[in-house]
Parts: structure tokens; sequence; C-alpha cells
């Protein structure tokens, strides 16, 4: 498979066209297998400086995974990651050491990923002293300093242990330490989705600053679809271990052609009780398909509410429709093809018993036994 | 959704099912008092969903673990838990555990933890129904079949076969709401229902849920911080902070006008559809929730609040009707039937300085 062009629109506000930019992240037909479980099975993708891409998709279709590949904490099985060209794929940990200041992870539990022994100021400086940076004990405070306030946390903050600290203040720390080394990508594994709304909002802001100020590019992983509204410029949609579509945000938001990305967005609610509900709900089965033995043909055929025979039998490719790329057998190279959301009036349920309390006339419910 | 608004609510009478008044509750924790709950008041009708939002330990789960009797002993419970008639606060453990699967059942966050492992999902639900509806084998397993049909699991006769792990999030979800209404309790307290599955997984629970009220008139209490779950399934909407009910309204009365700052600023601090980055920003609520060994004789939100004088940190607001213009007509779908004490629709506010009319801040103004 070819490395798939990513549709680097400009942001409106943008100064210069993002396109423009150098590539500062490649995957190419990256595959993460573990054993039997094919996590991220050919993954393509590409992202600009000062670009943020969002990854979404399902539990389990492989997203952290691919953030664990790039920032190396696991050795892919297959295809290749460059950072700014340079094939980091194989490396071993010490070759990667002079990479490691280039790409920095925000991990999805920030409770979690900060060691409670340590004080929030060592916690900081840890990515200077991985990196080696000889700095005078003045200097490194100086930097921690100045790290803390960059998220909007007082120095004093750095006496601390993360025990003592907000979920919110705790996220900001690990964007502190991810943002130490200058990073020219930043992977951001659900930096908000532990997170109450209104830390939430601050958190958001603060990336979208960090970002417009530091100018790094972004991998933004996640399953809100208001925070991708909100912050990216890309969006990637993954089901079990696969790209099925890809565009800018507005492309996708406005035309989404993947029955799996309309389903998505038709599921996310919009805190607006008169438009939520107005929409047509589209049910999808929560039966989700193994990632150790993926549906033949297209993966999304089990739950597909507009699958036809074909799409059993023969693996749809990515290719590029209008202004996005999308794997579907059913959408036209002119962009035209099913919109379930609209369909989910006229779909049968899909030979299975359609949950009875339901109305079934305008819920569809796929969700056949593999 | 437009989907089950055409459905008929059973006529279950209009006497509400559950009353909460002057609910408080602290615990006895090693650093002194905690105050988690203080002076909450609710009632839910039947066939009515309730949704309770707030800001993570805002005192949510101890309110709806408190009226079954579900906190440990360092618990202090006061006020008054009234199902079905029958005062909960104070009673019996026979009298509590005869309510808990008959009249009000809960499901929680986490499913997994509330499933037992080492049983098939039929043998469970089959359990509860020899013990409280005192069927035999064979029709507590036809019954458990017929239950996993309602929540939704497509082929339910090979999935009573099934183990906890051998399903999805989302499946194991259905099979606790299943095992939940598996004696058609009144109330069903859904805690956080759906938290830790994705939106598309998350539609199809909430769509159960509407369901069970639907069909069987269940009254449903929904927990949650998800303002989009809320505006999804709720009828009305109690607003806590600190442990204090601030705000209860209908949900498009809630949304359309919030009166309390603290409302209005969760609203305005969720990313609304096509707004971006690059020419918008999000409101944020400066500072944190307070922890409270003491409920204040002030109004606990006041150093947070842009609106607060000394009256709000020498005063506590208590909650009283708001002073809005006519109410927006609810549109053409079941409120509930809002109880005879008439506390069910109006909107109430625990402010000294409500917003009234104010417009709610639109992202426009925030650019
Ligand atoms: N170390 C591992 N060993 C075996 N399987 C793994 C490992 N890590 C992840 N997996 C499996 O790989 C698949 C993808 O997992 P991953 O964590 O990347 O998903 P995700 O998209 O990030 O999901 P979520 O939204 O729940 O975070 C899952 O089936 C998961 O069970
Ligand atoms: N068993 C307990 N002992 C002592 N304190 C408790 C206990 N259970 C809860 N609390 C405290 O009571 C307060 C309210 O907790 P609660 O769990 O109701 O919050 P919540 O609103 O459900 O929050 P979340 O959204 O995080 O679930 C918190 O300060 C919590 O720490
Ligand atoms: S009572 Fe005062 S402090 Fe509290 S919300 Fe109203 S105005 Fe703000
Ligand atoms: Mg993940
Ligand atoms: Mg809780």
């Amino acid at each position: 498979m070819s490395t798939v062009p990513t549709q680097g629109a400009p942001r409106p506000d943008a100064p210069e066209q993002v396109h423009d930019q150098p590539v500062v992240l490649e995957l190419e037909d990256l595959a993460m297998h573990y054993g039997p479980v094919r996590a991220v099975d050919g993954v393509s993708l590409q992202i600009r400086r000062g670009q943020v891409t969002a990854l979404v998709g399902e539990s389990g279709s492989g997203k952290s995974t691919v953030g664990r590949c790039i920032v190396r904490l696991v050795e892919p099985t297959a295809g290749a990651v460059r950072l700014a060209g340079a094939d980091v794929t194989h490396l071993s940990r010490g070759q990667m050491r002079q990479h490691r200041r280039d790409v920095s992870i925000v991990f999805q539990d920030p409770a979690g990923s900060l060691d409670p022994r340590m004080l929030v100021g060592d916690v900081i400086a840890e990515p200077l002293r991985l990196q080696g940076s000889r700095l005078s004990r003045q200097e490194r405070s100086q930097r921690v300093s100045d790290g803390l306030r960059r998220v909007g946390l007082r120095p004093e903050v750095a006496k601390r242990y993360p025990h003592e600290l907000s979920g919110g203040q705790r996220q900001r720390v690990s964007i502190a330490r991810a943002l130490m080394s200058e990073p020219t990508l930043l992977v951001a594994d659900e930096p908000t989705s532990a997170l109450d709304v209104s830390v939430q909002a601050s958190v958001l802001n603060l990336l979208a600053d960090l970002q417009r100020d530091i100018g790094f590019a972004c991998l933004f992983i996640t399953h809100d679809l208001s925070a991708v509204e909100y912050l990216a410029d890309d969006i990637a949609v993954m089901y079990l271990g696969q790209l099925v579509e890809q565009g800018t945000r507005e492309e996708i938001f406005a035309h989404p052609r993947h029955p799996y990305t309309q389903a998505l967005l038709a599921a996310a609610p919009v805190a607006d009780p008169a438009k939520q509900r107005a929409r047509t709900p589209v049910l999808l089965g929560d039966d989700l398909p193994s990632a150790m033995d993926p549906p033949s043909g297209c993966r999304f055929h089990t739950r597909c509410p507009v699958a036809v025979p074909r799409c059993a039998e023969e693996v749809p490719t990515l290719r590029k429709v209008g202004g996005a790329t999308v794997a579907c057998h059913l959408v036209e190279d002119d962009g035209t093809g099913p919109d379930i959301r609209s369909a989910a009036g006229t779909v049968e349920a899909a030979g299975t018993a359609a949950p009875a309390a339901t109305a079934p006339e305008t819920a569809t419910t796929t969700g056949r036994p593999a | 959704m437009t989907a089950t608004a055409t459905t008929a609510t059973p006529d279950t009478g209009t006497a509400p099912v559950l009353e909460v008044a002057g609910l408080g509750v602290r615990f006895a924790t090693e650093s002194g008092t905690l105050s988690a709950v203080d002076g909450v008041d609710l009632s839910l009708a039947p066939g009515e969903i309730v949704g309770i939002v707030g800001e993570s330990g805002c005192g949510k789960s101890v309110t709806a673990m408190s009226l079954a009797g579900l906190l440990p002993r360092s618990a202090k419970i006061e006020g008054s838990v009234r199902l079905l008639g029958t005062e909960l606060v104070g009673a019996k453990p026979g009298v509590l555990r005869a309510a808990r699967g008959q009249d009000i059942a809960y499901i929680f966050q986490e499913p997994m933890s509330s499933l037992n492992p080492v049983l098939t999902v039929g043998r469970q639900i089959t359990e509860v129904l020899q013990v409280h509806e005192k069927l035999s084998r064979k029709e507590a397993l036809e019954r458990a079949v017929e239950l996993l049909g309602v929540v939704g699991i497509p082929s339910p006769r090979e999935r009573v076969k099934h183990y906890p792990h051998q399903l999805s999030g989302g499946m194991r979800q259905r099979v606790m709401i299943a095992m939940a209404v598996a004696c058609q309790p009144r109330v069903l307290v859904a805690d956080e229902p759906t938290t830790a599955l994705d939106v598309t997984v998350q539609a199809g629970i909430l769509d159960v849920l509407r369901g069970l009220r639907d069909r069987f008139g269940t009254s449903i209490l929904v927990i949650t911080h998800d303002l989009g779950v809320i505006a999804d399934v709720a009828d009305r909407v109690v607003v806590m902070y600190a442990g204090r009910v601030v705000e209860r309204a209908g949900v498009d009365e809630l949304f359309a006008r919030p009166q309390h700052h603290y409302t209005s600023g969760l609203l305005s601090a969720s990313p609304t559809p096509g707004r971006h980055a690059g020419t918008h920003r999000l409101q944020e609520i400066p500072g944190l929730v307070p922890v409270l060994s003491e409920q204040p004789d002030a109004c606990t939100f006041a150093d947070r609040c842009p609106a607060a004088t000394d009256r709000c940190t020498t005063s506590r607001p208590v909650l009283e009707p708001a002073r809005v213009s006519a109410p927006e007509p609810a549109q053409g779908r079941p409120m509930g039937q809002g109880g005879p004490d008439g506390l069910g629709r109006e909107h109430l506010v625990a402010c000294w300085h409500p917003r009234g009319d104010t417009p709610r801040l639109t992202p426009e103004d925030r650019a």
C-alpha cells in the first residue's frame, strides 16, 4: 500500500499554508501485532508542522497502539515510522535517544503515568535528564518554573507530589513534562477523557494555545468528537486496526462518507436537548469483532447497516474521493454513496432481534453474531 | 429521541414514586467530618427520567447510594427518602433488602466489577429471578432470554451460556441492565452508565434506558457528567455543586435559561458543534470544587462565581422559583407526570443573583 496523501487544508487563521510545511511524522503501512492480536494492521498517515491530526475510532481499534509505535515504546511488526524524514522504526533504545527530544507523549491516564514518589519538579525535569542535558541546578529549576508557567501552574507546584493535585492539574503537569524537550511532535492520547467538562475546557484551551505559540505537530488521540471538532485540522478514523476514512475536519464533519464515520458522528451526543432529540438514531450492535480474527472483506461488514455481499468478500482499498480518502465499496468516485443516517428509517434490522424496547421502524440495529 | 416520543407511557398513576427531602450525608474520616451531601430535595414521577449533573466529587454517587442504604457505616444520613410511600432512611435492613431489586435497582459504571466472572450471564439473571420472583428454573431461564432480548443483545438464547469475559464492555452493561430490571423495579438508578463506553455503544445503552421507561413505565435517575447524555434522555435535570442542589428544571428550560452561574459555566464549557480553536475559545470555570467539613452559611460557589457579592459569602441561598418570563413549552415529548406536588415542572435555583433573562453566553460572545 502506498503512502496516503494527507489533505492538509490550511486553517482559516494560519499564517502560512500548512501543506507547504515540512512533514514531521510519516507512518507507512504501520502494523503492530501482539502475537495473534492484530492491533494495528496497515496504517499510513502524514502530519505536517503546525498541524493537529485527530485519530478517532472505537475503543480497542488500535489508536493508543499507533501512539506507542510513534514514540517507540514498542517496536512495530511491519511498516515504517519516520520522524522528520528519519526512519526510526527499528532503532534501539540508545539510537532512539537523539530523537527523544523531537517527539513526546501525553498518556491517557494522568494519575497512572506520573510516578507518585517523585516531586512534580522532578517529574518535569526528567526529560532534560534523559536527554543528558548538563544544566546547573539553577538553570534546571528555571526551566521547570518556565515549564509550569507555560501550562498555567504556579512554580510552587514543583514542590508538591502528584496526588496533591487535582485531575486537571495533573494532566497539566504531564503536558508540561511532554513539552519540556520542545518536541516537534506531540502525541496526546486521550488527554481530556478522564476529566470533568470544566477542567476539560481548560486543558483543550491550553493545548490550542500552546500549539499556536509553539507550532508543534500533534497527533490527538480521542473518541470525543466535540473535542476533535474544536482542536483538530485533520481527522483519521480507525476501525479494527485500519484507517477507514481520512480528511480535513471540515470535510469529515460536513461529508462523512464511510458508514462507520457516519455512525460515529450520529452517535456522539450534542449538549442541546432540541438538537439531540431531533437526530435520527443510528444504532450499531456492540458485538465487536475480534482483532485476533478480523472479518473477511471490509472489516466493518458485520456491523454495517448497508453492507452488500461483496463487502464480505473483497477488501475495499483506501482511495481518494473528493477531499478525503475512504475505504468503502459503496462510495462512488464522485463521493456519492449511502448515508446510513438518512437510510436509518428504511434499512431492515439486519438479521437479529432489534431491542424489543425500541421502535424498530426508526432504529437500525445490526449486531449479527460473527 | 423522536423514536420513543410516540410510544404511550403506561398509566402508572401520578404520585411520585420517589421523594427525597432534606437529604444530608456526612462521613467520619481520619481527617475529621466530611460533608458530602447537604439538604438535597428531589422527586421522581412514574415514567420520568431525571438527570443529576455536577463536577466530580459534588456528591452525585453518594446521593444515589444513600437512597437504598448502600453507603458504608461511616456515613451519617439525615432527612427522608420515601420510595412508594415507605420511609427508607433509618429503615430496618429487611425493609431495605426487600426494596432493593423489587422496587429500586442500580446499575454502575463498571459492569465487570458487579458481575460474577465464574457464572454464566444466564445463571446470574436466573438467580435473581428465582430469589425474588420465586420462578422455577425453567421459567427463570425463559425470562432471562427474554430480558436479554429486551436490552438488545443479539441471539440471547446463545448468549445466556456465555461468561462475562466473553462479552464486550457494552454487552456487559446491557447484561447489568437486564439483571437490574429483572424484577421490574419502579425506580432504576443509573450511575454513569455509559462513561466507560464509546459513543456508538453509549447510544445503544441510552436507547435501552428510554425503552424501559416507555415499555414498563420505569422511573430512571441518570447520574452523569456528560451534558450530551442529559440532553439526550433526561426529562428534568438536577444540578449539584459541593453537596447541594443548586438548580432544578425541565431539560429544555435548563439548557435554554440556566439560572445558576455554575450551571451556565458548565454549559458554556463544553465544545459546541461548528466551533474551532482557530476562532473560538472554550469558557473555563476557574478554581476547584471545595471539599467541605462543615456546610457554611454561604454559597459554596461564591469563590468561583463571576457575580458574587458580600451577601453570597455570608448567607446561604435557598432553592427558590426562578424569576424568568413564561417558561418554554415542552416540545411534544413526555415530560413525566411532574408529580402532584408541582415541584416537577418548576424551575428552581439557589442563588442570590440568578441570571434571570440574561441570555446564555453563546460561542460567538466568547470569540
Ligand atoms: N500489550 C498488549 N498485548 C496484547 N494485546 C494488546 C496489547 N495492547 C493492546 N492490545 C490489544 O490491541 C487492540 C488495540 O488496543 P489499543 O489500546 O491500541 O486500542 P485503543 O483504540 O487505544 O482503545 P481505547 O479507546 O479503549 O483506548 C485491543 O484489542 C487490545 O486488547
Ligand atoms: N465512603 C466514603 N468515605 C468518605 N468520603 C467519601 C466516601 N464516599 C464518598 N466520599 C466523599 O464524598 C464526596 C462526594 O462523593 P461522590 O462519590 O458522591 O462524588 P460524585 O459526584 O459521584 O463524583 P464523580 O463524578 O467523581 O463520581 C467526595 O468528596 C468523596 O470523596
Ligand atoms: S449565590 Fe452568589 S456566588 Fe452563588 S452563584 Fe449566586 S451570585 Fe454566584
Ligand atoms: Mg487507547
Ligand atoms: Mg460518582
